[in-house]
Order: C-alpha cells, then sequence, then structure tokens
C-alpha cells in the first residue's frame, strides 16, 4: 500500500509555499539530551487552569512522580521528568515573550534517574473502558504537542457531545524548519500507531487518518508499514501547503467542509489529534509514564549542528543551545516553535515546555525582515488568507484605533498562521497588528466584565441597605402604632374606672 | 539577539517588496515603449524623459515638503512608473510643457495630496491625462503619423528639440486621427462605417502598431507581452484585464452583430487604442483597484462596459482613462460590498450549520 493513494483531497483558499528548511535537521536522528543540572518545570505548561503544586522545598521525588495536580475541568497535572530534590516553588521567567515570572518548580536532578516504582504499565489497555483511557491520558499530563496545549483527555472525552466518526491524526508539520514530528514517525512508527489506535478507540470512532506532507516520504513510507495490519487507518499524502497543519484547514483538505465559525473540528464529526500527543498516549498506557519529555527541532542558521532532541521537560533552552554547539554566530532573534506561529524568546533560561516543538536561532537573511511601507493594497494579503479575510483592510482599521470594525470584518476569525505578513511586499506587520487587537479586546472584555461586577455588588448593596432601612422604618412604624394603641388603651381603662 | 521590541512573527518573509513590484511592471513595459519611442522618434524620446524628470522632482519636493524620508519613497519606484504611464499615454509629439504639467498634477495633485503612495484614490497618471485632455484638447488630440527614427520622414535630433520644445511648428505635416478618433468624426458627419474605415489604418495596422497614436499604446503584442509576463510574475491577476477585455469584446460583437454600419468592429476595438495597454497596466493599477477576486473582476467588467460606452456614444473617441477613473470612484464601494466569503461562515457572515448532513451520517 502506498501513501500516494486515490483519497480525494479538496483545496483550501490561500495559503503560502515557503522555503521549507527542513534538511538542515531532517536527516538527524532523535538523540538524548543529557539530564541537565537544574530543571525549571512551570505549573502552567497548557491552556486552561495552572496545576497545583503538592511538593514542597527539600522534597526528594522520583521520576514520574505527580508534583502538581490539575485544578479545574481544563488543566493538567505536572510530573517530576527524572528523580531529584525539590529546591523551591517560586517565580521563574515564563515560556512567553513577555518574559514574566510564573509559578515553576525547580528540581536538582540526582542523577540516578529513578522511575516512582507504582507506575505500572497496562497489560491488555483495549481491555480497559474508553473512560479509563481517558482518566489515564488526563493523570498522564498530556496535552496537545503540536503547539496548542489544549489537554487531550478533554478532547477525548467529546464523544459525549458530538457524533464522530473520524480521528485525524496531524502529521502535516508544516512550519519550516521542523523536522520533530517527521523524526517520530520514521523512529517511532509503531509506537505512534499503537497510540492512534488508543485514541481512537478512547473516542469511539472507527476510521483513522494519518495526514503527512508529501516532503516527508520516508515518514509516510514508516507509518504506512506500521499501519499495514490494520485496514481503518489510511495514511494520506497531502501537498505540502501552509498552513495545512492547522487543524480546521487539515480537515477542509481531509472532507472538503469547513468547520463552523467558533466551532470544533467535532462539529464535523472529525478529532484533530497530534502525532507526538499519539506517542505521549502510548507511554502513558503501554509504559505507565506520565508525560515528562518530548521531541524538540534545534535549527536555523546561526545554531552549529542542527538537531532532533529528546529532551526533559523543564530544560533551560540555553543547556540545548549548548548541546549543538553553540551559535555560529549571534542570532538576530531566537523563537520557540516554527518560524511562522513561534513566539519570541528574550531569555534562554526559560524552559522547554510540553508545547515547545522547536527552538531556532535564526540570522538576519533567514528573517529577511525590512523597513515597514506604506500599503499599496496590492492584495497579496488578501489572496494569501486562508480564511477569506481582508488583512489590509483589519490593519489600518486597528491602526486607526477602531478595533470594533476589525472584529466586524472578522478579526476573530483570523487563525494568525502569519501568511499575511509573509507575503507583504511592504513589510507591514499584519499579525502583530492582530495579536495586538486581540489582547487589546480580551482586556476591554476583562474590564468591562469587571464593571459590570462592581456595578452589580454596588447596586446589590444599596439595595439590601435599602431594604434594612426600610425594614427599620416599618419596625418603628409598627411600634409607635403598637404604643398609641397601648396608650389608647390605658386612657380608656382609666376612663372606664373613672 | 537584538534587543529591539519583540514583534509577532513570522520571521520569515518572502523575497517580495514593493521596489521590486514598480520594477517588474517597469520591465514589462520595456518593449512598447522602446517600440514607440523607436516609432515616433527624438520627440518622443525628450517627451518621455521630460516626464520622468519632473515626476520624480515633484516626488521629492513632496515629500519634502510632507516630511518623509525622501530617499526611501523615491527609491520605491512609484513616482517613475506613474510618470512613465503618463507618458505612455500622451501624444508623442506633444510639447514639453504638456509633460511638465501632466507630471505635476499626477504626482502633486493625483497621489501626494492624497497622502502619497497607497492612499490615492484615483490612478494618479490618468488623473493627469484626463486633466490635460479636458484642459489642453487640441495639443492632447494631435497625433503624430509613425515616423521611426532614422528614416527619412524622421526629424533629426536638432528639429527635434524645436517640436519639442518651441511649440507645434509644421505639425501639421505629419498629423493625422488615430482611426478610433477618425471613425468617430467620419460618423458624426454620416458617413457609413465602412466608407470611414478604408481611410484608417488595416487591422494589421494597428495590431501590429503600425499606426498613429498616444506614445505607449500602439504595440498591442508587445504591451501584451508585458502583461503576461506581469500575471507570471503574479504581480497582478488575470481577473481585471480578462473581464474589462471581454466585456469590451462581447459588447462590441453584439453591436456590431446588429448594425454592422453603425457599430465598430470588436477586433479593432480590441486593437485599436488604449485598450491593451489599459487593461494589463491602468485598470490592474494595485493601488486603485478592488482587493476581492469578485471584486476584481466586477471592476474589470465596469472598466470594459464604460470603455465601450464612451468610445460609442459620447464625445471622445477613446474612453479608457476616463472609465478607469470611473470605476476608481467605486473601488471602495465594490470593497465594501464584494468581500471574500470568511472561511466558517456563510455569505452573510452566520457560522455555517451541517445540522442535516450530520443526521445523515449517523
Amino acid at each position: 500500500m502506498s501513501a500516494k493513494n486515490l483519497f480525494k483531497l479538496f483545496k483550501i483558499r490561500g495559503g503560502i509555499h515557503p522555503d521549507d528548511c527542513k534538511t538542515l535537521s531532517a536527516a538527524k536522528n532523535i538523540i538524548d539530551l543529557p539530564i541537565p543540572a537544574l530543571l525549571h518545570i512551570p505549573l502552567q505548561q497548557h491552556i486552561g487552569a495552572a496545576a497545583q503544586a503538592l511538593v514542597n522545598r527539600g522534597d526528594l521525588v522520583k521520576k514520574g512522580q505527580l508534583l502538581a495536580r490539575s485544578q479545574g475541568a481544563i488543566s493538567a497535572p505536572v510530573h517530576a521528568p527524572t528523580s531529584g530534590k525539590i529546591m523551591g516553588v517560586g517565580g521563574y521567567p515564563a515560556h512567553h515573550p513577555s518574559g514574566l515570572l510564573v509559578r515553576t518548580i525547580t528540581l536538582k536532578p540526582d542523577m540516578k534517574d529513578e522511575w516512582l516504582s507504582s507506575l505500572k504499565a497496562v497489560q491488555e489497555p483495549f481491555k480497559l473502558t474508553p473512560e479509563e483511557i481517558t482518566n489515564k491520558v488526563a493523570q498522564a499530563g498530556i496535552v496537545g504537542m503540536g503547539g496548542a496545549t489544549f489537554p487531550s483527555a478533554v478532547k477525548l472525552k467529546l464523544r459525549s457531545r458530538y457524533n464522530l466518526q473520524t480521528l485525524v491524526i496531524n502529521g502535516a508539520e508544516c512550519e519550516p524548519y521542523l523536522t520533530c514530528d517527521d523524526r517520530l514517525m520514521q523512529e517511532e512508527s509503531e509506537h505512534v500507531i499503537n497510540g492512534i489506535r488508543l485514541m481512537a478507540y478512547a473516542l469511539g470512532v472507527d476510521k483513522i487518518i494519518v495526514a503527512i506532507e508529501n516532503n516527508k516520504p520516508l515518514a509516510q513510507q514508516a507509518m504506512t508499514h506500521a499501519a499495514d495490519s490494520y485496514n481503518n487507518i489510511q495514511i494520506i499524502d497531502l501537498p505540502a501547503h501552509y498552513p495545512m497543519g492547522s487543524e480546521k484547514h487539515l480537515v477542509q483538505t481531509l472532507t472538503g467542509k469547513e468547520v463552523p465559525a467558533r466551532g470544533l473540528t467535532a462539529d464535523i464529526g472529525i478529532v484533530v489529534h497530534n502525532v507526538a500527543t499519539a506517542l505521549a498516549v502510548h507511554n502513558a498506557l503501554c509504559h505507565g509514564h506520565p508525560l515528562i519529555s518530548r521531541v524538540m527541532t534545534v535549527s536555523g542558521n546561526a545554531i552549529k549542528e542542527p538537531n532532533n532532541i529528546h529532551v526533559l521537560l523543564g530544560t533551560p533552552l540555553s543547556c540545548l543551545i549548548d548541546f549543538c554547539g553553540d551559535f555560529k554566530q549571534e542570532p538576530e532573534k531566537l523563537v520557540s516553535g516554527g518560524p511562522m506561529m513561534g513566539q519570541p524568546i528574550s531569555d534562554t533560561r526559560i524552559p522547554v515546555v510540553k508545547g515547545s516543538n522547536g527552538l531556532l536561532a535564526l540570522t538576519t537573511e533567514e528573517i529577511n525582515s525590512q523597513q515597514e511601507m506604506p500599503c499599496i493594497r496590492c492584495s497579496s494579503c488578501v489572496q494569501a488568507c486562508p480564511c477569506g479575510l481582508i488583512p489590509l483592510e483589519m490593519a489600518s482599521h486597528i491602526r486607526n484605533g477602531s478595533l470594533d470594525t476589525s472584529v466586524n470584518l472578522g478579526l476573530l476569525d483570523c487563525i494568525a498562521c502569519g501568511s499575511c505578513s509573509y507575503v507583504c511586499p511592504a513589510h507591514i506587520p499584519l499579525v502583530q497588528y492582530f495579536n495586538y487587537a486581540k489582547g487589546e479586546l480580551t482586556s476591554r472584555q476583562r474590564t468591562q466584565h469587571k464593571q459590570g461586577e462592581t456595578k452589580r455588588l454596588t447596586e446589590a448593596r444599596s439595595k439590601r441597605m435599602e431594604a434594612i432601612k426600610k425594614a427599620k422604618r416599618e419596625k418603628m412604624l409598627q411600634r409607635k402604632k403598637e404604643m398609641a394603641a397601648k396608650k389608647k388603651q390605658q386612657a380608656e381603662k382609666n376612663e372606664t374606672g373613672v | 539577539m537584538n534587543n529591539l521590541p519583540l514583534i509577532s512573527g513570522p520571521y520569515n518573509h518572502s523575497s517580495a517588496t514593493v521596489p521590486k513590484i514598480m520594477l517588474y511592471v517597469m520591465l514589462a513595459l520595456i518593449p512598447a515603449t522602446v517600440f514607440g519611442l523607436y516609432q515616433f522618434g527624438w520627440p518622443a524620446i525628450f517627451l518621455f524623459a521630460v516626464c520622468i524628470v519632473t515626476v520624480v522632482l515633484a516626488e521629492a519636493l513632496s515629500l519634502k515638503l510632507s516630511g518623509k524620508p525622501v530617499g526611501i519613497f523615491l527609491m520605491d519606484g512609484s513616482a517613475i512608473l506613474t510618470g512613465w504611464l503618463l507618458a505612455m499615454t500622451l501624444p508623442p509629439w506633444a510639447p514639453w510643457w504638456i509633460a511638465v504639467l501632466g507630471g505635476l498634477i499626477a504626482i502633486i495633485i493625483g497621489k501626494q495630496v492624497f497622502g502619497g503612495i497607497g492612499q490615492n484614490l484615483f490612478n494618479p497618471a490618468m488623473v493627469a491625462r484626463v486633466a490635460l485632455l479636458i484642459s489642453f484638447p487640441l495639443e492632447m488630440t494631435l497625433f503624430t503619423t509613425p515616423a521611426p527614427l532614422f528614416s527619412t520622414t524622421s526629424p533629426d535630433f536638432m528639429s527635434s528639440l524645436f517640436i519639442t520644445f518651441s511649440g507645434s511648428v509644421q505639425l501639421d505635416a505629419y498629423t493625422g486621427a488615430t482611426t478610433l478618433g477618425h471613425i468617430k468624426t467620419e460618423l458624426g458627419r454620416g458617413i457609413e462605417l465602412q466608407q470611414a474605415q478604408f481611410a484608417t489604418d488595416s487591422l494589421w495596422q494597428l495590431t501590429l502598431g503600425n499606426t498613429g497614436g498616444s506614445l505607449g499604446e500602439t504595440s498591442a503584442p508587445l504591451l501584451l507581452a508585458g502583461g503576461i509576463f506581469l500575471l507570471y510574475k503574479r504581480v497582478i491577476s488575470w481577473y481585471i484585464p480578462v473581464s474589462m477585455l471581454g466585456t469590451l469584446f462581447f459588447l462590441a460583437a453584439i453591436f456590431h452583430l446588429l448594425d454592422t454600419q453603425l457599430y465598430v468592429d470588436p477586433f479593432t476595438h480590441l486593437m485599436s487604442g488604449a485598450a491593451i495597454l489599459g487593461a494589463f497596466f491602468i485598470a490592474t493599477d494595485l493601488v486603485t483597484s478592488p482587493v476581492s477576486i469578485r471584486g476584481q473582476l466586477v471592476f474589470g467588467a465596469g472598466c470594459g462596459l464604460l470603455v465601450y460606452v464612451i468610445r460609442t456614444w459620447a464625445g471622445y473617441p477613446e474612453g479608457v482613462a476616463f472609465a478607469v477613473m470611473l470605476m476608481n470612484a467605486f473601488t471602495p464601494l465594490i470593497d465594501h460590498y464584494l468581500k471574500p466569503r470568511i472561511y466558517g461562515r456563510d455569505v452573510k457572515g452566520q457560522p455555517i450549520t451541517y445540522n442535516s448532513e450530520a443526521e445523515d451520517n449517523s
């Protein structure tokens, strides 16, 4: 069975074809990074509520031990990446462009790397109920490892609310430079397929599609081979086309159907998971191992030796840079993730988290950033937008401060893929405008909510005070009346008495 | 690592730049321009040079006055392109002051008053051409019959200087009406089309450009080659040229079939005047045309319709400049109403629903 099958694919609008730059690291085997001297494990490595720390300074922990438990419906626990001593729980620069401090557990490895003995593999995972599998995935702290970091168990529970038919595994890896999913599919294809089957079982769907872009022929081969004995798994050969890895566009390519605005892929019966997530599910069930490490691509022309590295969560990025032979030249920019949607990094002390798929040291030539010029309305951005938006108009409204107009133009339908900025001949940082506007709108909403709450509370208070006053007044009147009645009675008594 | 403010990605960019776009358009104009300059000789070359010098000076002055960095904006090439396009649409032996006035109008009134590059509502070159045509109808309609460089009919260097810089001496010896102009005049006198066309250049001559007309509009194949180059380089897309020429051809064909004695045939419409130049280089002006595909189709069709209406029923024999400017005025409206459909939403902007299908699948 070849990957180039007769599956009908649908075209998506817009998109771009950037130089994929994957040859820098595509041929490099995944290698383990030695345990670093210190690990910094943030409590917030996922979308949702931060985990709550269960350990204190001085505690000794084993590898895989629960360090912080999940809080609330959308959250994920955090586990110890190796055995060692807790040095403290406190603020540490976040994996975020702001570099603000977030609550982080600092662990000093004892270099023995001893697993917690109570972690047990499930002998026959397919004998568990889907709910039990979902619970194990939740307990293992697994989140979407393509970068979105949405807790995976929440997505596996969608079966209760949606009519699902298909599990799509996103092996597009459409971001330039990144090769970690490519390598995983080649080196761990059997385990990835097993993880995929477990997820499909948990979701209660039979049909599985593994979609891989055609710039990864070896991964396609390996996955096809591994999936050979399962009739319900189809390996699909996708055209290399950014942003194919956007789940909305991947689903459209595979089915021709669009995900309704503000909706989920589950609305059309599909759940999308990432390749690395599938491997994490396999590890959680077949080895009992929680999510404590991941594979990352370190690449870019400024790094001496690009690599695909298996790294413990919490490892400072500086360790990865040192391991890759340091910089060849001073990088213009360090980016976490891919060059299209990754985040800029200002500090190499920040740690690897569950969603880190790449670390790029990019040179000035690679970034090709130039002075911003006025928009010439060339409509390149309109043609490149995979969501049918008009980036140039949205940006000009945002620049003038009319954020509401930009929302009417579809700002909230923007997936921030960066295709518009990539093609803009005037080098206008369109995504920057959109991100600014989205942030500003969120903060306005928050302020509005707060004001509403304050108003509500004030009104409630004055109402309460009013009610108390009224009650007092009424009581007083009552008493006066009673007094008057008494007096009257007294008077009458006196009269009759006389 | 630099310590500049951290700006959102992408940290990756295509090689496209504004100067590159302008450069491609100029490259695409070269064949037709060289042909025009050769065909109309030294006066045309002088006129072209005056145009370019004027727009560059006007642009530099405006930028300085508005406090913008002169070097960067002058190097984007947009002013030179405007001057170039203006020169293409002038009568080749027009006096120097026509070019100077045109250049000043194009850059200062047509572009910089609106706020500079990207801000103008109307195509600057067409603003200038229309202003000149209305203000100086005589100078703007005095077309020379071809007199190729180094041929016997071509004026030498010195007398050419005289033609361009000191006024129209003995110009009558060289001039003749354009095909469209001649047909218009003759039809106006009640003469039948066939007879009127008898005296004009043949369709073959029109096609090759061996005919009187504006400096750069005469050679359809060379303009077409330039247009195809722009399409290949993705500077323009096919929507505007095809819908504009298609509409013009379609209308001309219908009316010609209705009355062959009153309405010019569609091929003459396409090959004469500024139809090809307008469709590939003027109407497709990025700044002043709509941004969506449907918008561009409507815009192009509107241009084609207006060109035909003006040529056939209005007072001017040629209407590309008017047509494009009128449609420029509609561009904001078109952009407002014809937006692409947003992913996951229907044409009205409501989220799409799959109610019936979801039930079918279950």
